[in-house]
């Protein structure tokens, strides 16, 4: 596992400057599914209840390691456009401290124009999916405390 | 083609004028809600402009024209679907709410443990988990019918089902998901012989095809105005007479009592035994404007218009390739459930909606029909008659790019 030497802002500017560059929905949309698509599949085995979040439309599925005290997250989805979403996330937060996890504003998501999918009706779930994120990291802090 | 004019009856409709995402609406999503006329929201706003008060008992000049329009809006509906009398007509929030009203009256004072209830593999939730938790409370079985590959019920498998244990059957008229209009007076013979009363869920029966309950012979009917063109929030349920006069009441309150006192409380007489509080006045107001919008275009031309639609619509979609329409009866309402190769539903229905587009994915409330398919979900384009052709060559356009995207 390479370790992220980034921050979660300075992960979140990239993404935003990578999307700046598209001035066509169509153009974010094939970017998000070719992250799908180039988004590892989780090992079948690490696609248990616990690891589902619930919530959304399509299945997501998200697995929790623990490493040199950084939470690492794996993901997969059925759907392709919610595999990139959810990948967009795992690539901003995964290889971070919990304490960062649980903090971090996500202002990339309205910045790339993605807000949209925040809203609660979105079947994607991406509300869901910070929830379950920040949820694990919450309570791997509590555990140690 | 039928001398139908869909464009200009499109002109009803202020949100047909919509942009979306800087194209013009599409909207396909019918089964879910429908749009409304400019008469409907012209009826919501004289009421509340004009009329608004409380029904019933009033004294004052106000109180009695609410009343005079919340009892006309009863008329409306029991002419609409030929009920006997007004009496029969009870007002509810929707056909969730007249489903729930049945198994809570008529089924826990009727059924007990080791009775059956019929439903069918097609049914959305609303028509099985009201049976479901009826039959918690009681002990009594839930028996479902089995469909075949086309998503048609199998009617013989049905009389199979049908026992001396079997105390009620409830199945939709048309399947939200498929579209598949079922074989319900053929059901509904076929119970009685055995006498045995029988539920239709006419949620997506009333603005397709004309709803007679005294030919059809149901002992229920139920539907939702917001799916044909009226407000959200009021539904209907029919009830033959005999069988609403001996059940017990549903929700206690205002309206629904004749006199009450701490010993010895008396019902009022039909309907308002079932309508407890102050009711949705409004909402049938905007009903019965609903109603008689579609009766001036005629149910008749309706269904012909979008039976064109549906037979022009399939024949466009399974020109794209490794189209797969789920629900092909040979009976079937202008619905195209329908999966593109490997695709998930959820991503074609992400990019139609950027296109403009809005269908419905995922499993429509009817997941052990999904689970009958072995599919995660279907994108369902669901048409109503301010729909037009020109529409459907959009949606096609629309998905071969989407899957030209999602390759």
């Amino acid at each position: 596992m390479e370790t992220n030497t980034k921050s979660i802002q300075e992960t979140e500017n990239e993404i935003v400057e990578e999307f700046s560059l598209f001035d066509e929905w169509m153009d974010k949309y094939e970017y998000i599914i070719e992250l799908g698509k180039n988004l590892p599949d989780l090992d079948e085995k690490l696609k248990t209840e616990d690891n589902k979040v619930s919530g959304c439309q399509s299945q997501v599925w998200l697995n929790t390691k623990y490493e040199n005290g950084n939470i690492i997250y794996e993901a997969d989805s059925d759907a392709i456009i919610t595999k990139g979403l959810v990948g967009l996330l795992v690539r901003v937060l995964s290889n971070q401290k919990p304490r960062d996890i649980v903090d971090a504003k996500l202002g990339f998501i309205d910045k790339i124009g993605m807000k949209e999918h925040l809203s609660p009706n979105r079947a994607n779930g991406l509300v869901a999916m910070i929830k379950h994120m920040k949820e694990n990291a919450k309570q791997l802090i509590m555990s140690r405390e | 083609m039928s001398t139908f004019d869909a464009e200009k009856i499109r002109m009803d409709f202020p949100i047909l004028q919509l942009k979306i995402n800087g194209k013009p609406l599409v909207y396909f999503d019918n089964a879910a809600t429908t749009q409304k006329p400019q008469a409907v929201i012209d009826s919501l706003i004289k009421y509340y402009s004009e009329i608004n008060s409380n029904v019933h008992r009033g004294v004052h000049f106000l109180s009695e024209k609410a009343t005079n329009a919340y009892e006309a809006a009863r008329k409306t509906v029991q002419k609409f679907i030929n009920a006997s009398k007004p009496e029969e007509i009870v007002f509810v929030r929707g056909t969730t709410e007249g489903i729930n009203l049945v198994s809570n009256t008529y089924g826990l004072k009727n059924l007990k443990e080791g009775d059956e209830i019929i439903v069918s593999t097609l049914e959305h939730h609303s028509n099985i988990v009201p049976w479901q938790m009826l039959c918690e409370r009681t002990g009594a079985k839930l028996k479902i019918i089995p469909i075949n590959k086309k998503g048609e019920i199998i009617f013989d498998e049905f009389k199979i089902l049908v026992t001396d244990k079997t105390k009620f059957v409830s199945v939709a008229y048309i399947s939200n998901s498929l579209g598949t209009i079922n074989p319900v007076k053929k059901i509904i013979d076929y119970a009685h012989s055995n006498n045995i009363p029988v539920m239709l869920d006419g949620a997506q029966a009333v603005q397709h095809t004309k709803i007679d309950v005294r030919d059809l012979d149901c002992d229920f009917f139920a539907f939702s105005g917001h799916k044909i063109y009226g407000p959200t929030g009021i539904g209907v349920l029919y009830g033959k007479e005999k069988f609403l006069e001996a059940m017990p009441p549903y929700q206690g309150g205002g309206d629904m009592i004749k006199n009450v006192s701490f010993e010895k409380t008396t019902y009022n007489d039909l309907p308002y035994k079932f309508e407890a509080g102050t009711p949705n006045i409004a909402g049938s107001i905007g009903l019965a404007a609903a109603l008689n919008y579609v009766s001036d275009l005629g149910i008749d031309n309706v269904a012909k218009y979008e039976h064109e639609l549906l037979d022009y619509g399939t024949k466009k979609m399974l020109e794209i390739e490794d189209m797969r329409i789920i629900g092909t009866a040979d009976e079937k309402a202008s619905v195209i459930s329908f999966l593109v190769g490997k695709t998930h539903p959820y991503d074609v229905g992400t990019l139609l909606d950027q296109l403009g587009i809005a269908v419905r994915t995922g499993v429509h409330c009817t997941e052990p029909l999904m689970n009958f398919f072995k599919i995660p979900g279907t994108v369902r384009a669901s048409l109503a008659f301010y729909n037009t052709k020109d529409e459907i060559d959009l949606l096609v356009k629309a998905v071969q790019r989407a899957q030209t995207m999602l390759l």
